[in-house]
């Protein structure tokens, strides 16, 4: 059951790789491309058998394709898991709620180490996304350009001289392109400079999010960045607003976080090795709460305050403490105060397992 | 700062209420602000594509005088012959059916497109390798044209005889292309 390690680990292999350029602020980079064929109907309003063979085609085609060392993609089929386990896929960021919940013949193919995802009849045929560690924005366009000219060698897009890659949403037309940062900003937040910068961002046509997307409340002072607009820019020159802006926010975040540690080192001590105690013994952990304790270790962590510790625990306890996967590891629903009960002892046997190997 | 109507819970939204000219100062959480039917700015009690079929919308009633024709009359609205999706609908929802809807909506797109991409309607992005081949040498030639103008408006006229000898070049390239297929 191979397709099981998929939903059973918390942790995508491509996020153990080399932390990448700013990891101790920029978590991951991402590039999402939305294509369409140009013989079919868009999924959204597209008939059972159109969405069937649109899957057809298009999984066909991807099943040729070959990632670093020959590997192939493997295909997910919505239709063959629960509702628990597309929540899972959800949380780890490999499809989107949309896939999961309201698609009709959708699927997701993903590459070994689960950092190439292309979604099938999502809401527009193919959205291909690719995920790197750290701040790598133009790699990462490169290496979504080469999927994208792959791809067009086997498929007709539905492109348009004048409005570019004709896309279900008028908001996704053009370039298609979604490029996006993750970013863990606690010492903007907690100089309350954030909100000063925020609009200033809207201002240049990009958008802040939560980890979860549209819609998602900025949990454990993580936030994506991403370009709002996707007509009318080359995607170098979006690519090159967001890496400018980027760029700023991590200088304005190393910024302050230096200031805090020289105004006030024992108060910044005090609420990391606090939530890391809170963390190590508490029993029962509320999501919001545990993420921001876990915003707080890491941020001990990039301080070098907490040594010994994988910055990996954020990302992925962040994750793996999201209700999906506690009742995927449960086996069952879950109350919701079953769900802080396990969340803590998750957390608590996370924390011991690094102290074994970090010691 | 608790929240001023329940004094229980922390305040998530703090605003400025002008109504005829007062101003009042308002501190609520999340839970009684809804109750009470404020609307949150820039919260996602609406999603991307109500806000969006809002925008198509507004032509569409400013249009008919606000007067409700639609039922009663043969529509006139454009209809995509590829999927059959309708103007109305699309306004509704907010999606395309096809490739097709835009060129079947294509005189009622500019303006949408540009409210929603700061202004602009049009692609500058990239082209497909394989079956964009002419768009590709087409746009590299007006961009050349483009340059060289700007090289003879700045007087700068080596470079601009050099840029015209490269553009007589492609030119020939491409009708010699056109000649072979």
């Amino acid at each position: 059951m191979s397709l099981q390690r998929f939903i059973s680990e918390a942790i995508s292999p491509w996020m153990k790789n080399e932390p990448g350029p700013d990891s101790d602020i920029v978590l991951s980079t991402r590039i999402r491309l939305a294509r369409n064929m140009e013989q079919y109907p868009f999924p959204v309003f597209a008939s059972q058998e159109t969405a069937e063979a649109v899957l057809h085609h298009t999984a066909r085609e991807f099943s040729s394709i070959r990632m670093q060392a020959g590997s192939s993609l493997e295909r997910l089929n919505m239709d063959d898991f629960t509702l628990n386990e597309k929540r899972v896929l959800v949380e780890k960021h490999l499809i989107s709620p949309y896939l999961a919940e309201r698609s009709q013949f959708g699927a997701v193919m993903l590459s070994p180490d689960e950092s190439v995802s292309i979604m099938l009849n999502e809401e527009d045929h193919i959205r291909m996304q690719s995920l790197f560690r750290g701040f790598q924005l133009s790699e990462g366009l490169d290496f979504s350009n080469k999927l994208d000219d792959w791809t067009e060698e086997k498929i007709t897009y539905a492109f348009d001289e004048k409005r570019g890659y004709l896309t279900s949403c008028p908001t996704n037309v053009g370039t298609g392109m979604r490029a996006s940062v993750m970013m863990h900003l606690p010492a903007l937040v907690m100089t309350r400079q954030l909100n000063r910068i925020l609009p200033a961002i809207h201002q240049l046509g990009l958008v802040v999010r939560g980890i979860y997307g549209e819609g998602s409340e900025a949990q454990g002072n993580l936030f994506q960045i991403s370009n709002q607009m996707t007509l009318g820019k080359s995607e170098e020159d979006i690519v090159e607003d967001l890496q400018g802006v980027v760029t700023q926010i991590i200088r304005q975040e190393r910024m302050a976080r230096d200031a805090l540690m020289r105004s006030s080192r024992t108060y910044m001590e005090d609420k990391v090795f606090r939530s890391f105690g809170i963390l190590k013994n508490s029993r029962i952990m509320e999501s919001k709460e545990a993420t921001e304790r876990l915003s707080d270790v890491r941020l001990g962590i990039d301080l070098d305050l907490i040594k010994g510790i994988s910055g990996n625990i954020l990302n992925e306890l962040m994750i793996l403490t999201q209700s999906g996967f506690l009742q995927q590891y449960a086996k069952k629903e879950l109350r919701a105060d079953e769900r802080d009960m396990r969340r803590a002892s998750l957390i608590r046997e996370r924390m011991e397992l690094e102290k074994e190997s970090g010691e | 700062m608790l929240c001023q109507e329940c004094q229980t819970r922390q305040a998530a939204l703090h605003f400025t209420k002008i109504i005829n000219g007062k101003k009042a100062e308002m501190h609520l959480c999340d839970e009684c602000a809804r109750n009470k039917g404020e609307q949150i700015p820039g919260s996602n009690s609406y999603s991307i594509h109500e806000l969006l079929s809002g925008l198509l919308n507004v032509e569409q009633v400013s249009g008919n005088n606000g007067f409700k024709t639609q039922e009663t009359e043969e529509p006139k609205q454009p209809v995509c012959r590829g999927c059959g999706l309708t103007y109305e609908r699309f306004a509704k929802t907010g999606r395309f059916g096809c490739a097709q809807c835009y060129q079947a909506f294509e005189t009622k797109l500019d303006p949408i497109l540009k409210r929603v991409h700061s202004g602009n309607y049009r692609h500058s992005g990239k082209i497909p390798k394989r079956t964009g081949g002419n768009i590709k040498v087409q746009r590299e030639m007006e961009q050349l044209r483009e340059d060289l103008r700007s090289r003879v408006e700045q007087e700068e006229f080596e470079e601009a005889a050099r840029l015209r000898d490269y553009i007589r070049e492609l030119e020939k390239k491409m009708h010699s292309g056109e000649e072979d297929a």
